[in-house]
């Protein structure tokens, strides 16, 4: 089906003709944490507001971990039950990769740069959790997200399933071994 | 607390005529994040949009990407090149593509830059998401986009760049 931007009358197959993806004036910033010179074992955001239709993560990070990489992860509302599953397409530079995990006690981001891997090197990542605030479903959360090392690296899209009803008021993101490193940063967002 | 509104459009370019690159310069580092939103056609043929930063020409960049063609996945990496692959668009005017470029903490000076895209285009025949390094650690204050097979004008007339800030608690 075409469809035609009202604002510049080209038409697409895309609804994202001429237009934004998100709507200026629609997204508000919640809180932001940025990990000082000691280091930090995990990065949170709580006491997080209902009055959202959605959340939105955006942030950059590398992991102190004695290895070239350290894999992230992020539980919901401290729930540390074996409540959480996430399907992964993942590519490596090489290759193409599907695959799924069921039943773990997180959402598992992958690699990030560790303390062996070249310096000022960080990962990015954008993180969408839809109608986080319902109390009727599960959560569904959508990951784009990984590292570029000229040479190496990775770039992965997740889908991960939360499930539980509750709403979530608490994000909580740690690491599989090591603390975050100065500069990492998290900014939390709330989308209408 | 909230701090506001904070999704906010910076510049807005819409070609009248093709051209060979368009770039976004003076970007203030008032913000935490940027957001590059591109709708693209090509004069001729299909080929991909590349970014670059600073107008930095060296071979300071380089990126990891996951592409569908339709019939297969597929995954490529270039080390120490000049631009970081963005949007792939082909000469199909009725069917343009669509990109988005998000640089994260654009304007620390303290870390290389990390920028993660998606692009599509039904006409071109496939969907793109990357991750790109820019290894330096200035701030961002222009982007550069421009075609990587060939230096002639062929970003069509038409085509809209859009460049968001996001601002940070």
């Amino acid at each position: 089906m075409a469809i035609r931007s009202l604002k510049t009358g080209q038409f697409s197959r895309s609804a994202l003709v001429g237009n934004p993806v998100i709507m200026p004036g629609s997204y508000e910033s919640i809180a932001t944490v940025t990990v000082g010179s000691g280091g930090a074992a995990s990065i949170e955001f709580t006491s997080i507001p209902s009055t959202y239709s959605h959340l939105q993560i955006r942030g950059i990070a590398r992991g102190t971990k004695s290895s070239t990489v350290a894999f992230l992860n992020m539980k919901l509302n401290s729930d540390t039950g074996t409540n959480y599953a996430y399907h992964i397409l993942q590519g490596d530079g090489a290759s193409a990769v599907g695959s799924a995990v069921a039943n773990d006690t997180f959402m598992d981001w992958a690699r990030y740069p560790a303390a062996s891997a070249t310096a000022s090197i960080f990962g990015a990542s954008v993180i969408d959790i839809l109608d986080y605030g319902n109390t009727n479903k599960f959560k569904t959360v959508r990951y784009l997200g990984n590292y570029d090392a000229n040479g190496s690296g990775y770039l992965e899209f997740r889908s991960g399933l939360w499930r539980s009803t509750s709403a979530i008021s608490t994000i909580t993101f740690s690491w599989d071994s090591g603390d975050f490193a100065q500069y990492s940063t998290f900014a939390l967002y709330g989308v209408n | 607390m909230p701090a506001g509104k904070t999704y906010t459009p910076l510049a807005r370019t819409t070609l009248t005529s093709s051209a060979a690159s368009v770039t976004f310069s003076n970007i203030s580092g008032s913000y935490t994040d940027l957001i590059l939103v591109c709708n693209t056609m090509r004069t001729t043929g299909l080929d991909n949009i590349g970014v670059r930063f600073n107008s930095d020409t060296g071979s300071n960049y380089s990126w990891t990407i996951i592409k569908g063609s339709g019939s297969a996945a597929s995954s490529d990496r270039r080390s120490s090149v000049t631009d970081i692959i963005f949007n792939v668009y082909n000469n199909d005017i009725n069917t343009p593509s669509v990109g988005i470029l998000q640089i994260q903490n654009y304007s620390n000076t303290t870390t290389y830059k990390t920028a993660l895209s998606r692009s599509s285009g039904s006409a071109a025949g496939y969907v793109y998401a990357t991750v790109g390094l820019w290894r330096n650690t200035a701030a961002i204050t222009s982007i550069t986009l421009l075609d990587e097979g060939s230096t002639s004008a062929v970003i069509n007339a038409g085509s809209t760049f859009t460049l968001y800030g996001i601002l940070a608690a």
